[in-house]
């Protein structure tokens, strides 16, 4: 520390290549002082690549990263922070038993005495810091006790404790609330005044509202850049992804189901979390075929449990699940598997994949004992195959081989085998978590269209989503979770991104 | 990259970590002062010399293949089984017993009943560290090295009390060993005038039956998906607890065949110091076979070989055995930090680059942002090695 302040950064030619990737192709950025520069791409594009090149994390193969105007190079992250330069990853990097301060000291080289451990100077550069740029924080909360909004906060104090002017932020708002997010951006745009900010996201409102520049990366390559305010954000979305992208909507209009029994039919269910507390308490859904309900929700209020104990991965304490008239609750895994329930897990590649198996392994991962994939315990190779091959084709699944691992595919195509797996066993129901969580606007589209199709077909599906966007976009009704209970269901034509924003923060009387 | 680079890449890092190994045994033998060419030359040239030389790797590497196989099936299952030695010390055991217990059973009924009570020993020992890891989430490295030490004390209780050759107490010198096995359980010998015998079939006849169980039943789908990714087995309905006490208690059953094979073919009674660290070198050997069967084999052979060589260099170059062994381990920690570059595409992509630079040949350009071109499977580096498996959580 004890720099000069970062006037202006410039990366030239940067070029990084990994097997069969140029992930960044000769790329030119510059970014000057008290800016903020959006940086804008699909999945893949090359955009953590190039920050990761930028923090010392890989060294690109050509090209020089200039810091007012001298060229300098970034061994470790060290090396990066000791020029002032900080970044934010999108998954936060804290460790949650310990306290802000211990966090912050971590990281703190000044603080490390010899044989001591100076925390009353980190407790008093965070007070500094948090009072300077307004970002309350509680120095001696434990991490884990903190919201994501929270703790998203302790990571800018610690970024900024620890002498950073030059700000990266990857994807900060994937984990916050409609209501986090606008305080974030607020937030950023006025620390902007003393900072330069490079701001990663695929969310085009937000960098519509918070950045004077955008940059889209396009398969490695710069293809834009451009003043933020002169061009709207389908303009920019169409750049980011080479063609217009329309996302699908559901249409409900004059449909009426009150007649209808649930096919699934959730009654007072009460399942208890990792912790030992009551993760749901008490939820009810009923579920018509043909009916996509969105539940909406911050993460962390009974969305994993909920879908846990749907899908037999954790016993629910008292209440129901029944599925076609089938009571399921607190049967094994397999069972609800068998009866037809479909689920598209929260975590994609370690729960909805074996990463080291191939394709057309992980397509009849589920259903390996069936006649058709194995008999009298052998398996029947060829059959299997076959399976992959009509599904690749039928699903769009981009791979090499369907004898390719599935953990070395991207995440949108790991998400399409997932899914291609689940809807080629035609399911009764469907739970999705997050199914386009992390993916771009071209997954994103095509398993919005699979889950419309499944639902014209009578599927009926919960959508476990954090996007209310797409909670909007898909849902019949919209029901929000908030601490383990139902607060409400309401038509999804009712719905707005307001109402639905303070209902997940608990509020409900309007 | 083409596919003979590739191998051309593999084969110069294994000639490079061989050279490395080489190496750091040659300053260990230089060491002790011993003639660095000569002790080299006994152990790779010397067991090969002659058909006794050859069988003798045979005769030692069907225990390390079977063994080898049981640690494939666990480590593929996500279960690192460090107990193959004493699951063969009970394998020995219960076989040795069988077989002294049943003298007069005609002979095509006593050699099979006596290796399936070795196979039922050796289950039984895997078996409970199998049970602890699925019903109580004890950790297997813990239970089945401490169960090693259990199977080892009570082997030699056994030899020194109550399975101890009555002989041997009354006019003998009190070896700790039991009497002779009835010649109606004994293995044949293949070849008249060495030791090598059918066990070597069985071995053979094990690796196919592994290779068909995992790779070729749905059985075998289950438990390597279980070990690939805890999670994601249990997310499609695999019951994991089961299938790792299943794992186990074949790994348990091939480890105790090895045992049983062991003394029916070699020793024909049970003694002290059979296993002689098998059940260690067997992990060892599953390891550098790439825990497949079809690897197996021939890594079986290359360390019988090895250890064959260290007995040789200690009567013909005055070597002391034990520097041998520290050669073995030199051996073994080149190979397993090897693995790290073999089949890793990242170093492959930049030895190529550097080698086009080099030679001046035009750069093969990568498709831009080709993000869609995956890797080829065989380029995944060996989830064993990369790392601990998974460990299976609740």
């Amino acid at each position: 520390m004890g720099h000069e302040p970062i006037r202006s950064l410039e990366l030239r030619g940067i070029t990084k290549r990994f097997p069969g990737i140029l992930a960044c192709d000769h790329i030119d950025l510059s970014v000057g002082e008290y800016s903020v520069r959006a940086l804008v791409g699909e999945n893949g594009a090359g955009k953590t690549t190039l920050m990761n090149i930028l923090m010392g994390l890989y060294q690109p193969d050509e090209g020089h990263i200039l810091i007012n105007g001298k060229e300098v190079r970034f061994r470790s992250p060290n090396d990066a922070f000791d020029h002032g330069i900080g970044m934010v990853h999108q998954h936060f990097m804290l460790v949650q038993n310990m306290t802000v301060v211990e966090n912050v000291a971590l990281g703190m080289k000044s603080a490390h005495l010899p044989f001591r451990l100076d925390l009353a100077s980190v407790r008093k550069k965070i007070v500094e810091v948090s009072e300077r740029h307004e970002l309350p924080v509680n120095p001696d909360a434990m991490v884990w006790q903190l919201s994501v909004g929270e703790q998203q906060r302790v990571e800018l104090v610690k970024t900024l404790c620890l002498g950073a002017r030059f700000l990266i932020l990857d994807e900060p708002t994937s984990a916050l609330t409609p209501q986090e997010t606008d305080e974030l951006i607020a937030l950023l745009s006025k620390m902007s005044g003393e900072l330069s900010i490079v701001f990663i996201s695929h969310k085009l409102h937000e960098v519509k509202a918070l950045s004077d520049t955008v940059s889209i990366l396009r398969r490695g390559r710069i293809v834009f850049e451009g003043r933020t305010e002169n061009h709207s954000p389908s303009e920019l979305a169409a750049l980011m992804t080479g063609h217009e992208v329309e996302l699908p909507r559901v249409d409900s209009t004059g449909l009426d189901r009150s007649g209808d029994r649930g096919l699934l039919s959730i009654r007072d269910l009460r399942v208890r979390g990792d912790r030992g507390n009551l993760a749901l308490d008490g939820v009810t859904l009923e579920i018509a075929p043909g009916e996509i309900i969105g539940l909406a929700g911050v993460s962390g209020n009974g969305q994993r449990e909920l879908a846990e104990a749907l899908n037999g991965l954790r016993r629910p304490e008292s209440g129901s699940i029944n599925l076609d008239g089938v009571e399921l609750a607190g049967s094994s895994a397999s069972r609800i598997i068998a009866e037809g329930m479909g689920y598209i897990p929260e975590d994609r590649n370690t729960e909805g994949i074996v990463p080291s198996f191939s394709v057309r392994e992980n397509l009849v991962l589920k259903d390996i004992g069936q006649r058709d994939w194995s008999r009298g315990g052998f398996l029947r190779l060829g059959a299997i195959a076959a399976n992959a091959a009509g599904l690749r084709e039928r699903f769009d699944i981009r791979c090499p081989s369907t004898d390719t691992a599935a953990g070395s595919l991207s995440g949108g195509n790991i998400q399409k085998v997932i899914l291609a797996r689940e809807l080629a066993r035609g399911p009764k129901a469907l739970v999705a978590v997050y199914p386009t969580r992390g993916l771009d606007m071209g997954a994103e589209e095509f398993i919005h269209k699979q889950l419309l199709a499944r639902r014209a077909e009578g599927v009926a599906i919960l959508l476990i989503s954090e996007e209310l966007e797409e909670i909007m976009n898909l849902s019949d009704r919209v029901a929000v979770i908030y601490k383990g209970k139902i607060l409400k269901v309401v038509p999804g034509r009712d719905a707005t991104k307001r109402s639905l924003g303070l209902l997940m923060a608990g509020v409900s009387d309007e | 990259m083409n596919k003979s680079f590739k191998f051309a890449y593999n084969a110069a890092i294994v000639v490079a970590a061989a050279a490395a190994a080489m190496g750091i045994g040659a300053i260990v033998l230089a060491a002790v002062g011993a003639n660095i060419g000569k002790a080299y030359l006994v152990i790779l040239t010397e067991p090969l010399k002659d058909m006794i030389g050859i069988t003798e790797i045979v005769v030692r590497a069907i225990p390390l293949s079977l063994i080898a196989l049981g640690i494939a099936i666990a480590f593929r299952s996500g279960i690192l089984n460090i107990g193959a030695e004493g699951q063969m010390m009970m394998g020995i055991l219960a076989s040795s017993a069988t077989a002294i217990a049943l003298p007069d059973l005609p002979r095509p009924l006593l050699v099979p009943l006596a290796i399936l009570a070795g196979a039922a020993g050796g289950a039984l020992w895997g078996g409970i560290a199998g049970v602890l890891k699925a019903r109580l989430g004890v950790n297997e490295i813990l239970s089945t090295v401490m169960l090693n030490y259990i199977a080892a004390q009570f082997y030699t209780f056994l030899l020194r009390g109550p399975m101890m050759d009555p002989e041997e107490l009354v006019m003998g010198s009190g070896t700790p060993q039991t009497v002779r096995i009835p010649r109606g359980a004994w293995l044949d010998r293949i070849l008249p005038g060495t030791r090598l015998h059918t066990g070597a079939f069985i071995a053979l006849g094990l690796a196919l039956v592994v290779f068909f169980l995992l790779w070729r039943t749905s059985a075998g789908f289950r438990m390597r998906a279980a070990g690939a990714e805890a999670k994601a087995a249990r997310y499609a309905g695999v019951s994991v607890e089961r299938y790792l006490i299943i794992a186990m208690l074949l790994s348990g059953a091939l480890a105790g065949i090895a045992g049983s094979v062991e003394i029916l073919g070699v020793h024909r009674r049970a003694i002290e110091g059979v296993t002689g660290g098998y059940g260690f070198t067997g992990i060892v050997v599953a390891l550098f076979g790439g825990l497949h069967p079809a690897g197996i084999i021939p890594a079986s052979l290359f360390f019988g070989l090895l250890l064959l060589g260290a007995d040789m260099t200690q009567r013909l170059a005055d070597v002391p055995a034990n520097m041998v062994l520290v050669l073995q381990g030199a051996i073994i920690l080149a190979i397993v930090s090897a693995r790290q570059f073999m089949n890793n595409p990242y170093a492959q992509d930049k030895a190529a680059r550097l080698l086009s630079r080099l030679f001046g040949k035009p750069e093969p350009p990568a498709p831009p942002g080709s993000i869609e071109a995956c890797p080829d499977p065989s380029d995944s580096v060996d989830p064993c090695l990369a790392g601990e498996p998974q460990e299976a959580t609740r």
